[in-house]
Protein backbone atom coordinates (compact mmCIF):
# COMPACT_ATOMS: atom_id res chain seq x y z
CA UNK A 1 0.00 0.00 0.00
CA UNK A 2 1.32 3.66 -1.17
CA UNK A 3 1.41 6.97 1.11
CA UNK A 4 -0.14 9.98 0.13
CA UNK A 5 2.05 13.14 -0.24
CA UNK A 6 1.24 14.16 3.17
CA UNK A 7 1.72 10.60 4.51
CA UNK A 8 5.10 10.51 2.94
CA UNK A 9 6.33 14.41 4.35
CA UNK A 10 5.23 12.76 7.78
CA UNK A 11 7.48 9.75 7.14
CA UNK A 12 10.55 11.35 6.77
CA UNK A 13 10.59 13.87 9.29
CA UNK A 14 9.83 11.11 11.79
CA UNK A 15 12.50 8.95 9.79
CA UNK A 16 10.28 6.01 8.69
CA UNK A 17 10.58 4.10 6.26
CA UNK A 18 6.55 3.92 6.21
CA UNK A 19 3.36 5.74 8.51
CA UNK A 20 0.05 4.35 8.00
CA UNK A 21 -3.37 6.29 8.93
CA UNK A 22 -3.96 5.87 12.46
CA UNK A 23 -0.16 5.47 14.06
CA UNK A 24 1.49 7.56 16.34
CA UNK A 25 4.17 9.83 15.58
CA UNK A 26 7.04 11.91 16.82
CA UNK A 27 8.13 14.21 13.72
CA UNK A 28 10.97 16.85 13.57
CA UNK A 29 9.78 20.06 12.54
CA UNK A 30 11.36 22.59 9.66
CA UNK A 31 9.44 25.15 11.59
CA UNK A 32 7.59 26.59 14.66
CA UNK A 33 5.10 29.64 14.17
CA UNK A 34 3.08 31.91 16.48
CA UNK A 35 0.89 35.15 16.99
CA UNK A 36 0.33 37.68 19.50
CA UNK A 37 -3.02 35.38 20.78
CA UNK A 38 -1.20 31.96 20.96
CA UNK A 39 2.47 32.88 21.50
CA UNK A 40 1.70 34.56 24.97
CA UNK A 41 0.05 31.20 26.32
CA UNK A 42 3.15 29.71 24.90
CA UNK A 43 5.70 31.86 26.42
CA UNK A 44 4.10 31.10 29.81
CA UNK A 45 3.88 27.21 29.66
CA UNK A 46 7.58 27.37 27.80
CA UNK A 47 8.97 29.12 31.17
CA UNK A 48 6.75 27.50 33.46
CA UNK A 49 8.03 24.49 32.67
CA UNK A 50 11.69 25.61 32.98
CA UNK A 51 12.74 25.56 29.46
CA UNK A 52 15.60 28.20 28.95
CA UNK A 53 16.40 28.22 25.58
CA UNK A 54 14.04 27.41 21.74
CA UNK A 55 15.59 24.05 20.29
CA UNK A 56 17.46 26.21 16.80
CA UNK A 57 16.77 30.27 16.26
CA UNK A 58 16.06 30.03 13.21
CA UNK A 59 13.22 27.96 13.17
CA UNK A 60 10.59 29.63 15.32
CA UNK A 61 8.98 32.62 13.54
CA UNK A 62 6.60 34.98 15.87
CA UNK A 63 4.30 37.32 13.88
CA UNK A 64 2.40 39.77 15.98
CA UNK A 65 -0.79 40.54 13.37
CA UNK A 66 -4.09 39.91 15.28
CA UNK A 67 -4.38 43.00 17.20
CA UNK A 68 -1.73 45.24 16.22
CA UNK A 69 -0.67 47.97 16.16
CA UNK A 70 -1.78 47.05 19.60
CA UNK A 71 -5.29 47.91 19.62
CA UNK A 72 -5.42 48.86 23.12
CA UNK A 73 -3.26 48.17 26.51
CA UNK A 74 -3.84 44.85 26.89
CA UNK A 75 -2.78 44.17 23.33
CA UNK A 76 -0.14 45.69 23.86
CA UNK A 77 0.98 44.14 27.30
CA UNK A 78 0.68 40.90 25.55
CA UNK A 79 3.18 41.82 22.05
CA UNK A 80 5.60 43.57 24.92
CA UNK A 81 5.45 40.06 26.01
CA UNK A 82 6.28 38.11 22.90
CA UNK A 83 8.51 40.35 21.50
CA UNK A 84 10.92 40.35 25.02
CA UNK A 85 11.10 36.67 24.47
CA UNK A 86 12.08 36.81 20.84
CA UNK A 87 15.13 39.06 22.07
CA UNK A 88 15.54 36.95 24.63
CA UNK A 89 15.92 33.86 22.72
CA UNK A 90 17.45 35.85 19.97
CA UNK A 91 14.83 34.59 17.73
CA UNK A 92 15.65 35.44 13.91
CA UNK A 93 12.05 35.62 12.57
CA UNK A 94 10.23 37.98 14.81
CA UNK A 95 8.46 40.37 12.83
CA UNK A 96 7.83 43.89 14.16
CA UNK A 97 5.01 46.42 13.36
CA UNK A 98 6.85 47.32 10.23
CA UNK A 99 8.18 44.55 8.47
CA UNK A 100 5.27 42.32 9.45
CA UNK A 101 2.15 40.90 7.38
CA UNK A 102 -0.85 38.74 8.53
CA UNK A 103 1.44 35.57 9.33
CA UNK A 104 0.36 33.08 6.46
CA UNK A 105 0.73 35.98 3.60
CA UNK A 106 4.02 36.58 5.27
CA UNK A 107 5.77 33.20 6.07
CA UNK A 108 5.56 32.03 2.29
CA UNK A 109 6.94 35.57 1.23
CA UNK A 110 10.29 35.47 3.67
CA UNK A 111 10.83 32.19 2.08
CA UNK A 112 10.28 30.41 5.39
CA UNK A 113 8.15 27.87 4.16
CA UNK A 114 9.08 25.55 0.96
CA UNK A 115 8.02 21.89 -0.45
CA UNK A 116 8.30 19.12 1.73
CA UNK A 117 8.27 21.09 4.72
CA UNK A 118 6.75 19.86 8.05
CA UNK A 119 5.69 23.16 9.77
CA UNK A 120 3.24 23.50 12.74
CA UNK A 121 1.89 27.09 14.03
CA UNK A 122 -0.09 28.03 16.59
CA UNK A 123 -2.68 29.24 14.02
CA UNK A 124 -5.61 27.19 12.53
CA UNK A 125 -4.50 28.37 9.17
CA UNK A 126 -1.31 27.85 9.19
CA UNK A 127 -2.21 24.93 6.79
CA UNK A 128 -1.92 27.75 4.06
CA UNK A 129 1.91 26.54 3.00
CA UNK A 130 0.14 23.52 2.00
CA UNK A 131 -0.53 25.24 -1.51
CA UNK A 132 3.71 25.01 -1.69
CA UNK A 133 3.34 21.03 -1.16
CA UNK A 134 4.63 21.53 2.32
CA UNK A 135 2.61 19.46 5.27
CA UNK A 136 1.81 22.48 7.47
CA UNK A 137 -0.84 21.82 10.20
CA UNK A 138 -2.37 24.34 13.10
CA UNK A 139 -1.76 23.34 16.89
CA UNK A 140 -2.45 24.91 20.22
CA UNK A 141 -0.28 26.89 22.21
CA UNK A 142 1.44 24.03 24.37
CA UNK A 143 1.84 22.58 20.93
CA UNK A 144 4.34 25.66 19.97
CA UNK A 145 5.55 25.60 23.44
CA UNK A 146 6.57 21.63 23.34
CA UNK A 147 7.63 22.21 19.71
CA UNK A 148 9.85 25.78 20.08
CA UNK A 149 11.59 23.20 23.39
CA UNK A 150 12.13 20.53 21.27
CA UNK A 151 12.15 20.85 17.74
CA UNK A 152 9.55 18.04 17.79
CA UNK A 153 5.64 17.21 17.83
CA UNK A 154 3.17 14.20 18.13
CA UNK A 155 0.93 13.13 15.40
CA UNK A 156 -1.33 11.05 14.76
CA UNK A 157 -1.10 9.83 10.95
CA UNK A 158 -4.00 11.37 8.87
CA UNK A 159 -5.95 9.54 5.89
CA UNK A 160 -6.50 11.32 2.89
CA UNK A 161 -9.49 12.96 0.42
CA UNK A 162 -7.90 13.19 -3.01
CA UNK A 163 -9.69 16.07 -5.07
CA UNK A 164 -8.61 15.34 -8.43
CA UNK A 165 -8.91 18.99 -10.30
CA UNK A 166 -9.45 19.40 -13.86
CA UNK A 167 -10.09 22.39 -16.62
CA UNK A 168 -10.08 26.16 -16.27
CA UNK A 169 -11.79 28.13 -14.23
CA UNK A 170 -14.10 31.13 -16.31
CA UNK A 171 -14.28 34.56 -15.67
CA UNK A 172 -14.17 35.71 -12.18
CA UNK A 173 -14.21 32.81 -10.66
CA UNK A 174 -10.74 32.12 -8.32
CA UNK A 175 -9.48 29.92 -5.89
CA UNK A 176 -12.13 31.52 -3.31
CA UNK A 177 -15.00 30.53 -5.30
CA UNK A 178 -13.28 26.85 -5.69
CA UNK A 179 -12.52 26.20 -1.67
CA UNK A 180 -16.20 27.34 -1.18
CA UNK A 181 -17.81 24.96 -3.56
CA UNK A 182 -15.64 22.41 -2.33
CA UNK A 183 -16.48 23.11 1.26
CA UNK A 184 -20.37 23.14 0.50
CA UNK A 185 -19.97 20.27 -1.10
CA UNK A 186 -17.97 17.78 1.85
CA UNK A 187 -18.90 19.89 4.88
CA UNK A 188 -17.73 21.94 7.71
CA UNK A 189 -16.48 17.81 9.16
CA UNK A 190 -16.10 16.65 5.41
CA UNK A 191 -12.58 16.25 6.17
CA UNK A 192 -12.25 16.05 9.62
CA UNK A 193 -8.73 14.66 10.77
CA UNK A 194 -7.98 13.91 7.06
CA UNK A 195 -5.56 15.49 4.74
CA UNK A 196 -7.26 16.78 1.30
CA UNK A 197 -4.91 16.43 -1.33
CA UNK A 198 -5.19 18.49 -4.08
CA UNK A 199 -3.89 16.97 -7.62
CA UNK A 200 -5.02 16.74 -11.40
CA UNK A 201 -4.07 18.77 -14.37
CA UNK A 202 -6.42 21.76 -13.34
CA UNK A 203 -4.07 22.76 -10.81
CA UNK A 204 -2.01 24.18 -13.61
CA UNK A 205 -4.10 26.56 -14.30
CA UNK A 206 -4.38 27.85 -10.77
CA UNK A 207 -1.66 30.28 -9.66
CA UNK A 208 0.12 30.52 -6.08
CA UNK A 209 -2.70 33.00 -4.91
CA UNK A 210 -5.39 31.24 -5.47
CA UNK A 211 -3.77 27.68 -3.92
CA UNK A 212 -2.95 29.56 -1.08
CA UNK A 213 -6.60 30.53 -0.55
CA UNK A 214 -7.63 27.08 -1.46
CA UNK A 215 -5.00 25.62 1.25
CA UNK A 216 -5.88 28.29 3.65
CA UNK A 217 -9.24 26.95 4.24
CA UNK A 218 -8.94 23.61 4.58
CA UNK A 219 -9.56 23.73 7.71
CA UNK A 220 -12.59 25.16 7.49
CA UNK A 221 -13.28 21.83 5.89
CA UNK A 222 -12.02 20.13 9.28
CA UNK A 223 -8.75 19.01 7.88
CA UNK A 224 -5.52 18.63 9.40
CA UNK A 225 -3.90 19.88 6.37
CA UNK A 226 -4.37 20.58 2.47
CA UNK A 227 -1.50 19.95 0.54
CA UNK A 228 -1.20 20.22 -3.70
CA UNK A 229 1.24 18.70 -5.61
CA UNK A 230 4.60 20.84 -6.67
CA UNK A 231 4.64 22.04 -10.40
CA UNK A 232 6.58 24.57 -12.17
CA UNK A 233 4.38 27.67 -10.73
CA UNK A 234 5.75 25.99 -7.06
CA UNK A 235 9.03 26.35 -7.88
CA UNK A 236 9.29 29.25 -9.81
CA UNK A 237 7.84 31.33 -6.15
CA UNK A 238 10.13 28.86 -4.36
CA UNK A 239 12.67 30.26 -6.25
CA UNK A 240 11.91 33.81 -6.56
CA UNK A 241 11.07 33.71 -2.45
CA UNK A 242 13.16 31.33 -0.87
CA UNK A 243 16.88 29.95 -0.62
CA UNK A 244 15.73 27.09 1.91
CA UNK A 245 16.70 23.63 0.35
CA UNK A 246 13.75 21.69 -0.42
CA UNK A 247 12.19 18.04 -1.13
CA UNK A 248 9.46 17.44 -3.46
CA UNK A 249 6.85 14.64 -2.75
CA UNK A 250 4.69 12.74 -4.46
CA UNK A 251 1.96 11.09 -3.97
CA UNK A 252 2.53 6.87 -4.59
CA UNK A 253 0.46 6.10 -7.46
CA UNK A 254 -0.96 3.36 -5.24
CA UNK A 255 -1.43 5.75 -2.23
CA UNK A 256 -4.72 5.12 -0.40
CA UNK A 257 -7.40 7.10 -0.32
CA UNK A 258 -10.23 7.66 1.40
CA UNK A 259 -12.57 9.48 -0.87
CA UNK A 260 -11.86 10.85 -4.64
CA UNK A 261 -13.45 14.06 -5.81
CA UNK A 262 -13.22 14.76 -9.88
CA UNK A 263 -13.83 18.72 -9.73
CA UNK A 264 -14.27 20.44 -13.26
CA UNK A 265 -13.10 24.38 -12.48
CA UNK A 266 -14.95 25.23 -15.73
CA UNK A 267 -18.24 24.36 -14.11
CA UNK A 268 -17.75 26.35 -10.75
CA UNK A 269 -19.65 29.39 -10.36
CA UNK A 270 -18.82 32.59 -7.93
CA UNK A 271 -20.00 30.83 -4.47
CA UNK A 272 -20.61 32.64 -1.51
CA UNK A 273 -21.16 30.97 1.68
CA UNK A 274 -24.23 32.16 3.72
CA UNK A 275 -24.32 33.00 7.56
CA UNK A 276 -23.04 30.80 9.94
CA UNK A 277 -20.81 28.27 8.57
CA UNK A 278 -18.49 28.12 5.66
CA UNK A 279 -20.62 24.97 3.74
CA UNK A 280 -23.92 26.83 3.93
CA UNK A 281 -22.91 27.85 0.07
CA UNK A 282 -25.26 29.30 -2.95
CA UNK A 283 -23.37 30.09 -6.13
CA UNK A 284 -24.02 33.54 -7.40
CA UNK A 285 -26.91 32.81 -9.16
CA UNK A 286 -29.05 31.57 -6.38
CA UNK A 287 -28.04 34.84 -3.54
CA UNK A 288 -31.31 36.82 -4.41
CA UNK A 289 -30.98 39.50 -2.88
CA UNK A 290 -29.24 40.39 -0.09
CA UNK A 291 -28.00 44.04 1.43
CA UNK A 292 -24.89 44.79 3.12
CA UNK A 293 -23.61 47.24 5.07
CA UNK A 294 -19.74 46.24 4.71
CA UNK A 295 -17.43 44.56 2.83
CA UNK A 296 -14.01 43.53 4.03
CA UNK A 297 -11.13 42.95 1.43
CA UNK A 298 -8.14 41.19 2.72
CA UNK A 299 -7.20 38.28 5.38
CA UNK A 300 -4.50 35.54 4.94
CA UNK A 301 -7.09 33.71 2.79
CA UNK A 302 -7.41 36.38 0.28
CA UNK A 303 -4.90 39.54 1.45
CA UNK A 304 -2.76 38.92 -1.79
CA UNK A 305 -1.85 40.93 -5.05
CA UNK A 306 -3.82 38.99 -7.22
CA UNK A 307 -7.00 39.84 -4.96
CA UNK A 308 -6.38 43.43 -4.50
CA UNK A 309 -5.76 43.38 -8.65
CA UNK A 310 -9.40 41.93 -8.88
CA UNK A 311 -11.11 44.19 -6.54
CA UNK A 312 -9.59 46.81 -7.91
CA UNK A 313 -10.04 46.21 -11.48
CA UNK A 314 -13.62 45.84 -10.53
CA UNK A 315 -13.70 49.14 -8.09
CA UNK A 316 -11.66 51.13 -11.00
CA UNK A 317 -14.15 53.78 -12.07
CA UNK A 318 -16.63 52.79 -10.06
CA UNK A 319 -18.27 54.38 -6.25
CA UNK A 320 -18.88 52.56 -3.45
CA UNK A 321 -22.52 52.63 -2.86
CA UNK A 322 -23.54 55.21 -0.02
CA UNK A 323 -24.12 53.94 2.89
CA UNK A 324 -21.92 51.31 2.81
CA UNK A 325 -18.35 50.44 4.54
CA UNK A 326 -15.51 49.41 2.17
CA UNK A 327 -12.53 48.02 4.18
CA UNK A 328 -9.24 46.79 2.74
CA UNK A 329 -6.52 45.56 4.20
CA UNK A 330 -3.41 44.00 2.29
CA UNK A 331 -1.96 40.99 3.50
CA UNK A 332 1.96 42.26 4.18
CA UNK A 333 3.85 45.30 3.76
CA UNK A 334 5.37 43.83 0.31
CA UNK A 335 1.79 43.43 -0.96
CA UNK A 336 0.87 47.17 -0.07
CA UNK A 337 3.76 48.51 -1.58
CA UNK A 338 3.22 46.57 -4.81
CA UNK A 339 -0.33 47.58 -5.03
CA UNK A 340 0.77 51.55 -4.21
CA UNK A 341 2.85 50.86 -7.52
CA UNK A 342 0.54 49.54 -9.38
CA UNK A 343 -1.95 52.11 -8.68
CA UNK A 344 -4.58 49.59 -7.05
CA UNK A 345 -4.68 52.11 -4.03
CA UNK A 346 -5.49 54.75 -5.44
CA UNK A 347 -7.90 53.29 -7.78
CA UNK A 348 -9.75 51.56 -4.75
CA UNK A 349 -9.40 54.67 -2.33
CA UNK A 350 -11.00 57.16 -4.93
CA UNK A 351 -13.71 54.15 -5.49
CA UNK A 352 -14.70 55.00 -1.54
CA UNK A 353 -12.79 52.45 0.37
CA UNK A 354 -10.33 52.68 3.08
CA UNK A 355 -7.01 51.09 2.79
CA UNK A 356 -5.66 49.91 6.25
CA UNK A 357 -2.40 48.36 7.12
CA UNK A 358 -1.56 44.87 7.37
CA UNK A 359 -3.47 43.15 10.51
CA UNK A 360 -6.16 40.77 10.75
CA UNK A 361 -8.43 43.09 12.41
CA UNK A 362 -11.61 42.88 11.51
CA UNK A 363 -11.43 39.31 9.87
CA UNK A 364 -11.93 37.81 13.44
CA UNK A 365 -13.68 41.18 14.96
CA UNK A 366 -10.78 42.02 16.26
CA UNK A 367 -10.84 45.75 15.69
CA UNK A 368 -10.82 48.58 12.50
CA UNK A 369 -14.04 47.80 11.53
CA UNK A 370 -16.69 45.37 13.59
CA UNK A 371 -20.05 44.88 13.21
CA UNK A 372 -22.95 46.40 15.11
CA UNK A 373 -26.23 44.37 15.78
CA UNK A 374 -28.46 43.40 12.89
CA UNK A 375 -25.20 44.35 10.63
CA UNK A 376 -24.16 42.85 7.52
CA UNK A 377 -20.87 41.79 5.79
CA UNK A 378 -19.77 40.16 3.11
CA UNK A 379 -16.37 39.39 3.31
CA UNK A 380 -13.44 37.24 1.51
CA UNK A 381 -12.35 36.26 5.24
CA UNK A 382 -12.69 32.33 6.04
CA UNK A 383 -15.15 32.24 8.96
CA UNK A 384 -18.53 33.57 9.47
CA UNK A 385 -19.38 31.93 12.61
CA UNK A 386 -21.88 33.66 15.47
CA UNK A 387 -20.10 36.76 16.24
CA UNK A 388 -16.89 36.39 14.13
CA UNK A 389 -16.85 40.01 12.88
CA UNK A 390 -18.33 41.92 15.92
CA UNK A 391 -22.39 41.35 17.28
CA UNK A 392 -23.36 38.08 17.97
CA UNK A 393 -26.63 38.89 16.18
CA UNK A 394 -24.64 40.43 12.68
CA UNK A 395 -23.98 38.62 9.88
CA UNK A 396 -20.79 37.47 7.41
CA UNK A 397 -21.42 36.32 4.10
CA UNK A 398 -18.23 34.66 2.47
CA UNK A 399 -17.15 35.42 -1.10
CA UNK A 400 -14.22 36.36 -3.77
CA UNK A 401 -12.10 39.42 -4.14
CA UNK A 402 -14.19 40.10 -7.14
CA UNK A 403 -17.68 39.27 -5.33
CA UNK A 404 -17.03 41.22 -2.75
CA UNK A 405 -15.97 44.01 -4.68
CA UNK A 406 -18.85 43.97 -7.13
CA UNK A 407 -21.21 44.40 -3.93
CA UNK A 408 -19.63 47.16 -2.64
CA UNK A 409 -20.70 49.38 -5.68
CA UNK A 410 -24.23 47.61 -5.45
CA UNK A 411 -24.65 47.40 -1.87
CA UNK A 412 -26.26 43.89 -2.29
CA UNK A 413 -24.16 41.00 -3.29
CA UNK A 414 -23.69 41.05 -6.84
CA UNK A 415 -21.95 39.17 -9.78
CA UNK A 416 -18.68 40.53 -10.63
CA UNK A 417 -20.38 40.00 -14.45
CA UNK A 418 -22.55 42.55 -14.30
CA UNK A 419 -20.44 45.34 -13.34
CA UNK A 420 -17.13 44.47 -15.57
CA UNK A 421 -17.55 40.99 -18.00
CA UNK A 422 -14.51 39.12 -17.89
CA UNK A 423 -14.13 35.29 -19.96
CA UNK B 1 -9.98 9.41 37.37
CA UNK B 2 -13.94 10.35 37.60
CA UNK B 3 -15.94 13.16 37.12
CA UNK B 4 -20.11 13.36 37.72
CA UNK B 5 -21.74 16.32 37.07
CA UNK B 6 -24.66 18.01 35.70
CA UNK B 7 -25.19 18.51 31.65
CA UNK B 8 -24.89 21.31 29.67
CA UNK B 9 -26.17 20.49 26.19
CA UNK B 10 -25.48 22.06 22.88
CA UNK B 11 -26.06 20.91 18.89
CA UNK B 12 -22.82 20.51 16.03
CA UNK B 13 -20.21 22.60 15.15
CA UNK B 14 -19.66 24.54 18.10
CA UNK B 15 -17.09 27.30 17.32
CA UNK B 16 -14.19 28.02 19.12
CA UNK B 17 -15.79 32.27 18.07
CA UNK B 18 -18.82 31.04 20.75
CA UNK B 19 -16.87 29.42 23.12
CA UNK B 20 -14.35 32.42 23.38
CA UNK B 21 -14.94 35.18 21.29
CA UNK B 22 -12.22 36.90 19.87
CA UNK B 23 -12.90 40.01 21.45
CA UNK B 24 -11.79 38.64 24.58
CA UNK B 25 -8.48 37.41 23.17
CA UNK B 26 -6.13 40.14 24.39
CA UNK B 27 -5.64 38.57 27.55
CA UNK B 28 -5.01 34.54 28.25
CA UNK B 29 -5.44 34.99 32.16
CA UNK B 30 -7.50 31.59 32.88
CA UNK B 31 -10.00 33.23 35.11
CA UNK B 32 -10.84 36.16 33.13
CA UNK B 33 -11.43 34.11 30.21
CA UNK B 34 -13.78 32.19 31.94
CA UNK B 35 -16.04 34.80 32.49
CA UNK B 36 -16.77 34.95 28.89
CA UNK B 37 -17.22 31.01 27.93
CA UNK B 38 -20.04 30.11 25.92
CA UNK B 39 -21.45 33.67 25.93
CA UNK B 40 -22.30 33.98 22.28
CA UNK B 41 -24.06 30.66 22.20
CA UNK B 42 -25.34 30.70 25.83
CA UNK B 43 -25.18 33.69 27.79
CA UNK B 44 -26.80 32.18 31.23
CA UNK B 45 -23.57 29.55 31.10
CA UNK B 46 -21.20 31.09 33.09
CA UNK B 47 -23.79 31.96 35.69
CA UNK B 48 -24.91 28.32 35.58
CA UNK B 49 -22.35 26.08 35.08
CA UNK B 50 -21.03 24.66 38.47
CA UNK B 51 -17.44 23.08 39.64
CA UNK B 52 -17.79 19.14 37.88
CA UNK B 53 -20.90 19.90 35.07
CA UNK B 54 -20.21 18.62 32.13
CA UNK B 55 -20.72 19.73 28.11
CA UNK B 56 -22.15 17.21 25.74
CA UNK B 57 -22.18 18.41 22.33
CA UNK B 58 -23.28 16.96 18.47
CA UNK B 59 -20.44 16.83 16.12
CA UNK B 60 -17.36 19.09 15.43
CA UNK B 61 -17.17 20.32 18.66
CA UNK B 62 -14.64 23.07 18.82
CA UNK B 63 -14.10 23.63 15.25
CA UNK B 64 -12.87 26.54 13.98
CA UNK B 65 -9.70 28.41 15.29
CA UNK B 66 -6.41 26.92 17.36
CA UNK B 67 -7.16 29.33 20.51
CA UNK B 68 -6.64 27.35 23.43
CA UNK B 69 -7.84 29.77 25.11
CA UNK B 70 -11.13 27.29 23.85
CA UNK B 71 -10.51 24.80 26.07
CA UNK B 72 -8.18 26.39 28.91
CA UNK B 73 -11.78 28.76 29.62
CA UNK B 74 -13.78 25.62 30.00
CA UNK B 75 -11.39 24.04 31.83
CA UNK B 76 -11.51 26.88 34.05
CA UNK B 77 -15.24 27.57 34.46
CA UNK B 78 -15.04 24.19 36.41
CA UNK B 79 -16.27 21.63 33.83
CA UNK B 80 -15.04 18.63 34.25
CA UNK B 81 -15.93 16.93 31.48
CA UNK B 82 -16.88 17.47 27.13
CA UNK B 83 -18.89 14.86 25.57
CA UNK B 84 -19.34 14.93 21.89
CA UNK B 85 -20.10 12.83 18.88
CA UNK B 86 -17.00 13.85 17.29
CA UNK B 87 -13.98 16.72 17.95
CA UNK B 88 -12.68 19.35 15.22
CA UNK B 89 -9.01 18.03 15.72
CA UNK B 90 -7.04 21.10 17.13
CA UNK B 91 -9.30 21.31 19.62
CA UNK B 92 -9.00 17.90 20.53
CA UNK B 93 -4.93 17.78 20.70
CA UNK B 94 -5.43 21.21 22.97
CA UNK B 95 -7.38 19.91 25.04
CA UNK B 96 -5.11 17.11 25.83
CA UNK B 97 -2.29 19.19 25.58
CA UNK B 98 -3.92 21.37 28.90
CA UNK B 99 -5.72 18.20 30.54
CA UNK B 100 -9.44 18.99 29.74
CA UNK B 101 -11.05 15.17 29.57
CA UNK B 102 -12.80 14.58 26.34
CA UNK B 103 -14.44 11.77 25.16
CA UNK B 104 -16.02 11.09 21.95
CA UNK B 105 -19.59 8.58 22.34
CA UNK B 106 -22.69 9.10 19.41
CA UNK B 107 -24.71 7.11 21.61
CA UNK B 108 -23.99 9.29 24.43
CA UNK B 109 -25.04 12.27 23.33
CA UNK B 110 -27.93 10.82 21.98
CA UNK B 111 -28.66 9.41 25.19
CA UNK B 112 -28.31 12.25 27.41
CA UNK B 113 -30.39 15.56 27.83
CA UNK B 114 -29.61 19.00 29.31
CA UNK B 115 -29.99 18.82 33.26
CA UNK B 116 -29.36 15.02 33.78
CA UNK B 117 -26.75 14.12 35.82
CA UNK B 118 -23.98 11.96 34.37
CA UNK B 119 -20.82 10.30 35.68
CA UNK B 120 -17.44 9.38 33.46
CA UNK B 121 -14.97 6.92 34.62
CA UNK B 122 -11.66 7.88 32.20
CA UNK B 123 -9.93 4.81 33.09
CA UNK B 124 -12.75 2.86 32.03
CA UNK B 125 -14.35 4.77 28.85
CA UNK B 126 -17.77 4.25 30.79
CA UNK B 127 -19.91 6.77 30.81
CA UNK B 128 -23.29 6.65 33.12
CA UNK B 129 -26.44 8.44 32.58
CA UNK B 130 -27.45 8.85 36.75
CA UNK B 131 -30.52 10.27 35.83
CA UNK B 132 -31.96 8.22 33.15
CA UNK B 133 -30.27 4.89 34.32
CA UNK B 134 -28.42 4.20 31.30
CA UNK B 135 -24.32 3.43 30.32
CA UNK B 136 -22.14 3.86 27.34
CA UNK B 137 -18.95 3.03 26.66
CA UNK B 138 -16.58 5.88 24.85
CA UNK B 139 -13.34 4.71 22.99
CA UNK B 140 -10.66 4.73 25.29
CA UNK B 141 -7.44 6.99 25.20
CA UNK B 142 -4.37 5.78 23.74
CA UNK B 143 -1.75 4.83 26.50
CA UNK B 144 0.27 7.70 24.84
CA UNK B 145 -2.50 10.40 25.16
CA UNK B 146 -3.27 8.82 28.85
CA UNK B 147 0.39 9.75 29.56
CA UNK B 148 0.32 12.86 28.80
CA UNK B 149 -3.18 13.73 30.88
CA UNK B 150 -1.94 12.22 34.01
CA UNK B 151 1.02 14.21 33.80
CA UNK B 152 -1.43 17.36 34.17
CA UNK B 153 -0.74 18.26 30.31
CA UNK B 154 1.82 18.17 27.55
CA UNK B 155 5.04 19.91 28.66
CA UNK B 156 4.60 18.04 32.26
CA UNK B 157 5.12 14.85 30.35
CA UNK B 158 7.94 16.10 28.35
CA UNK B 159 9.48 17.59 31.45
CA UNK B 160 9.26 14.35 32.99
CA UNK B 161 11.24 12.62 30.11
CA UNK B 162 14.48 13.29 28.68
CA UNK B 163 14.10 16.12 26.03
CA UNK B 164 16.46 13.90 23.63
CA UNK B 165 14.55 10.25 24.16
CA UNK B 166 11.44 12.20 22.87
S1 LIG C 1 -6.55 37.02 8.81
FE1 LIG C 1 -8.20 36.12 10.03
S2 LIG C 1 -8.12 33.93 9.69
FE2 LIG C 1 -6.20 34.81 8.95
S3 LIG C 1 -4.76 34.60 10.65
FE3 LIG C 1 -5.73 36.60 10.83
S4 LIG C 1 -7.53 36.29 12.15
FE4 LIG C 1 -6.85 34.29 11.47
Amino acid sequence: MGMTMSQKILAAHAGLEKVEPGQLIEAKLDLVLGNDITTPVAVKEFEKTGFTKVFDKSKVAIVPDHFTPNKDIKAAEQCKMIRCFARQMDIENYFEIGEMGIEHCLIPEKGLAVPGDLIIGADSHTCTYGALGAFSTGIGSTDMAAGMATGKCWFKVPSAIKFVLKGKPKGWVSGKDIILHIIGMIGVDGALYKSMEFVGDGVKNLTMDDRFTMANMAIEAGAKNGIFIVDDITLDYVKKHSTKPFTVYEPDPDAVYDEVYEIDLGEIRPTVAFPHLPDNTKTIDEVGEVEIDQVVIGSCTNGRMEDLRAAARILKGNKVKKGVRVIVFPGTQNIYLEALKEGLIQDMVEAGAVVSTPTCGPCLGGHMGILAKGERAISTTNRNFVGRMGHPESEVYLASPAVAAASAITGKITDPDTILKRD
Amino acid sequence: MKAKGKVFKYGDNVDTDVIIPARYLNTSDPKELALHCMEDIDKDFVKNVKEGDIIVAGRNFGCGSSREHAPISIKASGISCVIASTFARIFYRNAINIGLPILECEAAVEGIEAGDEVEVDFDTGIIRNVTKGSTFKAQAFPEFMKKIMAADGLLNYLKSKATDDL
